[in-house]
């Protein structure tokens, strides 16, 4: 969801970006980190704990508490709450503790 | 109360008010009770009305003789603390502080809640401003019934 | 290796005056910050400051950051600015480890101001790192940054100036806050910011802390408790609030991992947020030449981190031999602000604070 309306700040409509979150179509809009684009469209979960494999959301998104960590166009622990989206970019879940070759 | 709720006591409202004799021009009631370091509603005003001095920790302390109910100090005040008092024969006229879209227009009629946020009467609003100096906080003008002046704080939903 | 005369970690409030007051002084600096963008937490505050007219008081903190921005730019020549660029290493002859898309490289600075902030702490409680379950500064981020909002139907854990402000924040971006919990007998922040979410119908419930989030991939309820005068549990009081978000808001703690790793004499002050180092006056560290300014050295509110980066700027520039012509006149009168903020009861931790860690 997005703010549409708001007294204090102004969200004008931004350019739509497309990009790959495991394996599937999304969008987000110029400007938005990894994290909040997929926030918008309803995606929370993005990582497991290392050990049990909880599901975890962001928790600080200011890239401190690496709970968004995930593979983004092959590199694992990216921290996707302070990483802004590109055109064309491939996110996946990341399942481990990540690999340098993945 | 204050400390555990958020809501004034019914004397803590009053000793913010002046007289109801003054109140025949609007007046500025400052509904800030703690010792904070703040002081913009003392330095925004144009005639001086609100003091809190070289220690910025102490309470604003209204001049009511200076007052003249311009309402600045109502939009200048960060925590939102401030709002202008009217009596016009058997309403009460207030200017408060509005942060909220979808902005009223000008005789709608809204519901007017307690410091406790419950609904207590209808109010209907008779002028909004925002201007450039305003900084994005909007004075909205309205008119309650006489019974809720120490009562009436805010707008919640349209009716 | 590049080697630089000042070098500022953090690119928040206090990195930035200090900045700022460094230039003024003729200090040249380079300014490095881990996001792609300057501002620190103030490009989220959508309120306006407390505080009086010096320290930018009924500004909007969004605009504050502009201003400081704004400042910084200004001097091209004198203000280098690294962004997206992480502090990976710090050696005790001043040399900086960077990593910048991927690269590292070295810095030899003659001094450095950290000014790294400080963090949200987490709460402890059964499956409290579910998905749904932020800082309330991250919410904050997520909706004033973004213009995303975390959810529907929200409640507040912790009723101190943040939690109390974001509470009013979501409120503003159309969220519903279903109350605000506190575990103390006692509202934490300013009574006008508690005001302004009761008169809105957001009740802030006092002695009350959660004991267990329900959901499966995401929140969907939560369960609390009153406490007793020992923070307690009292059973039999449970409830249960169907939700999808939670934020949490129980404090900050000062960022000072780079401070650990030359060593700097640190000290626990829980009334500072947590581990801070030992300053002295003039706000260097046991190492020379390492100062700190802002939240790293004790947690307050952004106004003060604002004056301490003036005064650490000045300060810094005037040891490398750059004195500002109004120097004494300036530093006193940056004290006297910090004196003025810090004077009233709410300064009164930050105040016991500061005397622990004076060296
Ligand atoms: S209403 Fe106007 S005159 Fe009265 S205290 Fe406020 S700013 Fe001053
Ligand atoms: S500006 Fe508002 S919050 Fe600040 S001291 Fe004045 S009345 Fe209190």
């Amino acid at each position: 969801m997005r703010i549409t309306e708001h007294p204090i700040l102004s969200f004008p409509e931004k350019k739509q970006i497309a990009f790959v979150i495991d394996g599937k179509e999304g969008y987000g809009y110029e400007g938005d980190t990894i994290a909040a684009a997929l926030h918008a469209m309803g995606i929370r979960k993005l990582s497991h704990s290392i050990h049990l494999k909880r599901p975890r959301g962001f928790y600080c998104a200011i890239g401190n508490c690496a709970s968004c960590n995930m593979i983004v166009d092959g590199v694992p622990n990216v921290r996707t709450c302070v990483t802004l989206l590109r055109e064309g970019m491939v996110v996946k879940t990341q399942e481990n503790k990540g690999e340098i070759h993945d | 109360m204050l400390n555990k709720t958020g809501v004034p006591t019914i004397d803590l409202i009053k000793s913010r008010f002046p007289k109801e004799e003054l109140l025949v021009k609007p007046k500025a009631i400052t509904e800030c009770y703690e010792e904070i370091p703040c002081n913009p509603c003392s330095t925004s005003c144009p005639f001086d009305a609100i003091s809190i001095g070289e220690d910025i920790n102490k309470p604003p302390q209204v001049d009511f003789e200076k007052c003249t109910g311009c309402g600045i100090c109502v939009y200048s005040c960060p925590g939102l603390a401030i709002m202008t008092v009217q009596i016009v024969h058997d309403k009460a006229r207030f200017k408060i502080p509005y942060e909220f879209r979808p902005l009223p227009k000008v005789n709608d009629v809204y519901e007017g809640v307690n410091r406790n946020g419950d609904v207590i009467t209808t109010v209907v609003i008779e002028k909004v401003t925002l201007t450039e100096k305003q900084d994005r906080t909007v004075l909205l003008q309205v008119l309650v019934p006489i019974e809720f002046l120490y009562e009436f704080v805010t707008i919640r939903r349209p009716i | 290796m590049i080697e630089k005369d000042l070098v500022i970690i953090g690119g928040g409030p206090s990195g930035l005056s200090a900045a700022k007051t460094a230039a003024e002084s003729g200090l040249s600096s380079l300014i490095i910050e881990r996001d792609y963008k300057l501002g620190g937490q103030l490009v989220k505050q959508t309120h306006m400051f407390f505080g009086s007219e010096k320290q930018y008081a009924k500004t909007r903190g969004i605009d504050i950051a502009k201003i400081l921005i704004d400042d910084v730019l200004s001097y091209p020549n004198l203000i280098e600015i690294m962004t997206n660029t992480a502090v990976v290493g710090l050696y005790n002859d001043k040399v900086i480890t960077i990593l910048h898309e991927e690269k590292y490289s070295k810095i030899k600075a003659r001094a450095i101001i950290i000014a790294t902030g400080a963090s949200e702490k987490v709460l402890a409680f059964e499956n409290n790192d579910m998905p749904g379950i932020y800082g309330a500064g991250a919410v904050q981020t997520l909706m004033n940054v973004y213009g995303v909002l975390p959810g529907q139907d929200v409640v507040m854990v912790g009723s101190g100036n943040i939690g109390l402000i974001v509470s009013y924040q979501l409120l503003q971006a159309g969220v519903n806050v279903k109350c605000v919990l506190e575990a103390a007998g006692t509202i934490g922040g300013y009574k006008v910011h508690a005001s302004k979410l009761k008169r809105l119908g957001v009740d802030i419930k006092t002695s009350t802390s959660v004991i267990k989030a329900v959901g499966g991939e995401c929140l969907q309820k939560i369960i609390t408790s009153k406490l007793d005068e020992k923070w307690n549990f009292i059973p039999g009081t449970e409830e249960t609030i169907e939700l999808d978000a939670l934020c949490v808001s129980v404090g900050l703690s000062p960022l000072g991992n780079l401070l650990s790793m030359i060593g700097v004499e640190m000290k626990y002050v829980s009334s500072l947020g947590g581990l801070v180092p030992m300053i002295s006056h003039s706000h260097e560290t046991s190492v020379e030449n390492v100062f700190v300014a802002g939240d790293v050295s004790g947690v307050e509110e952004a106004s003060s981190a604002i004056v301490e980066g003036y005064l650490t700027g000045l300060i810094v520039a005037q040891k490398l031999g750059f004195e500002h012509p109004n120097y004494e006149v300036l530093i006193q009168d940056l004290r006297s602000q910090l004196d003025n903020l810090r004077s009233g009861p709410f300064g009164e931790k930050t105040r016991n604070g500061l005397l622990e860690i004076m060296r």
